[in-house]
């Protein structure tokens, strides 16, 4: 049941099991609106808090699922486009999949992919406190999200393709290629107006070691997750 | 040309509000057929059972008449939920129904409906719980469907079961709530008597379901992320299997808040009142709705000041709605076709501390009799001297 006092959406660590925010009285933005800490939002203010966040905490990263990595319907491709744009205007910047939300047995490599079944493995192991999900589906998303809120300090923003998130600190609902572009645009806007990055040293997308072999060909991965020459 | 072909889509708004309605004389039964027709349905699954079997008789008529793309009879109840599972998972627009027994029967199935995320429409015909064994209506069934994790909504009449129906498919595939909808009638009051009830053309129907926008993917094994079988989370006796199972579970009510915004828009919110300054005031659902406006009327011949709180939706229940009208209430009766009086229970869980009304246990039916509107009035006469 509500309480009197407005529910507020913040980072982490809140604890072994925070309620939902759709429970204490937190509603979806409209089109054209975004959420902040639960509260509303034009779309404008949200993605220039979004823009702040990432270019400022620690370890940004972006999540994308699988109605991003894979081109299963037009415009996609498009969308996933935009999102390696996005990337490229966050120094520092990583990129670690959900490319399907099956739980991964023994263990998952945090390093190559991160899996609703235990999302928080991959934030620790990366120290990463401000993340965007992108093109992951809402259920997995929304579940994926109270589990990052209850046991890390990490910053979530989810560029929903559908309503939006309650449990994420900064959702911008309805989002196609336009409104990442948007995102980008904002980011650029704010290193204009002086905000110098936390990573301006460190341009462009960094591979995590397990992405950096894998992708000098020298390894793949076995079944249990261990790398293989 | 299959019938369901000819008709023409539009929009839910346009069938809802806009589409000129004409007035029919039929049964419960029959109108909650007559949503089916434009509903843009692909699939039922029946199993028969009384008062349930007409209605979906029915549906299987317009199977026959080319308004479905499929129809069958399942082996039993749990047959019939475990098959609609499947079917919803394939991104079809579904439909089964049950009363009483038979939803008891399937009730492991159903519970499991909205972790699964799965949209579906449910229509539940109530009636006595055996045994003894009895065809007769009581909702007493409602009250274990009320933490199954399904939106629940209880029609009072024909009418509502026509308006209900309809809406409850596009609130149950909207993306943020993707949830089974499950609408109610006390069986035999509504299903089987005749009552007024206006429609839309019948070459109308709404649009198909969106299954590539919702909550969790459909099995489609052309599309990623391809799933044999879908939500298996881990299955480990440890800490972080424990909150991703809890997590889950939030979600599913989470779910269901967010269906408010749909219930508001599409079917006019979560409650309806009737005189809303009285201070004695009758908080029904279903047909005790009817039943109280009768009581209602006579009480005012006798120049008593009433007002009649009618729930629409069970779950998600109408908690601040109902805080703000009664407000300022002094005494609150809650009539009920049941033994248990659950509508009584969630009215004190959602009004303690927020109401100085004295609340009354009562009254109650059950075993299949219709509430006499004198009961009611009796019930209301009392509260105002305090009785009861």
């Amino acid at each position: 049941m509500m309480n009197s006092k407005p529910y507020r959406v913040v980072p982490g660590p809140e604890g072994l099991l925070p309620p939902a925010a759709a429970t204490c009285g937190i509603v979806l933005p409209e089109k054209g609106e975004g959420l902040v800490l639960g509260s509303l939002q034009s779309e404008q203010e949200t993605l220039l808090v979004m823009a702040r966040e990432l270019l400022t905490r620690k370890n940004p990263t972006i999540f994308p699922g699988p109605l991003v990595l894979w081109a299963w319907k037009e415009g996609v491709a498009e969308k996933a486009a935009s999102v390696l744009e996005l990337a490229d205007e966050i120094p520092g910047v990583r990129i670690i999949p959900m490319p399907d939300y099956r739980p991964i047995y023994p263990k998952i490599d945090p390093e190559a992919v991160i899996n609703p079944c235990h999302p928080n493995l991959t934030i620790w192991h990366n120290k990463i406190e401000v993340c965007v999900f992108v093109g992951v589906h809402c259920h997995f998303a929304n579940i994926t999200l109270k589990m990052i809120r209850a046991g890390t300090n990490c910053y979530t923003i989810t560029l929903c393709h559908e309503a939006g998130h309650e449990d994420s600190m900064a959702s911008l609902p309805f989002c196609g290629a336009d409104q990442v572009r948007a995102l980008t645009e904002a980011i650029r806007q704010l290193k204009r107006e002086g905000l110098r990055p936390r990573y301006a040293d460190t341009p462009g997308i960094q591979l995590t070691p397990t992405q950096q072999t894998v992708l000098s060909g020298l390894a793949w991965q076995h079944g249990d997750g261990a790398l293989a020459e | 040309m299959e019938k369901h072909a000819k008709q023409r889509v539009v929009s839910p708004e346009y069938m809802f509000f806009e589409a000129p309605r004409t007035r029919h004389f039929i049964t419960g039964s029959e109108a909650a057929s007559e949503a089916v027709r434009r509903a843009n349905l692909d699939i039922a699954i029946a199993y028969p059972i009384t008062p349930q079997s007409e209605t979906m008789q029915r549906v299987g008529d317009l199977f026959g008449e080319g308004f479905l793309k499929d129809y069958y009879r399942a082996e039993d109840e749990i047959g019939a939920f475990s098959a609609i599972s499947g079917a919803s998972r394939t991104g079809v627009r579904c439909l089964t129904a049950s009363s009483g027994p038979g939803l008891m029967r399937g009730l492991e199935v159903i519970a499991s409906w909205p972790g699964h995320r799965l949209p579906l429409v449910f229509l539940i015909m109530c009636r006595v719980i055996n045994a003894p064994l009895s065809i007769q209506p009581d909702n007493l069934e409602l009250a274990y469907m009320l933490n199954t994790g399904s939106v629940l909504f209880h029609a009072e009449n024909q009418q509502d079961f026509f308006d209900y129906t309809l809406a409850s498919f596009i609130i149950s595939e909207k993306c943020e709530v993707t949830l089974p909808v499950s609408v109610a009638v006390d069986g035999f009051f509504v299903t089987h008597a005749r009552g007024w009830v206006e429609m839309p053309s019948a070459e109308l129907k709404l649009p198909g379901r969106d299954c590539y926008n919702e909550a969790v993917p459909m099995i489609d094994n052309e599309n990623p992320p391809i799933r044999i079988a879908r939500d298996a989370p881990i299955q480990k006796s440890n800490f972080i299997s424990y909150q991703m199972h809890a997590a889950w579970q939030q979600e599913i009510h989470a779910a269901q808040e967010r269906s408010r915004r749909w219930i508001t828009r599409y079917m006019g919110g979560l409650l309806e009142i009737t005189n809303p300054d009285a201070e004695t005031i009758i908080i029904a659902s279903g047909s005790a709705v009817s039943q109280s406006r009768e009581a209602l009327r006579q009480a005012q011949d006798m120049g008593h000041q009433v007002g009649l709180i009618k729930i629409k939706s069970l779950r998600p229940f109408p908690v601040q709605e109902l805080r703000q009208a009664c407000q300022h209430a002094k005494r609150i009766i809650v009539p009920e076709f049941n033994c248990v009086g659950w509508l009584n229970r969630e009215v004190r869980a959602t009004l303690y501390g927020h109401t100085e009304a004295e609340i009354a246990d009562g009254p109650r039916v059950y075993g299949g009799i219709t509430m006499p509107t004198e009961m009611i009035l009796e019930w209301l006469l009392d509260a105002e001297k305090g009785g009861q």
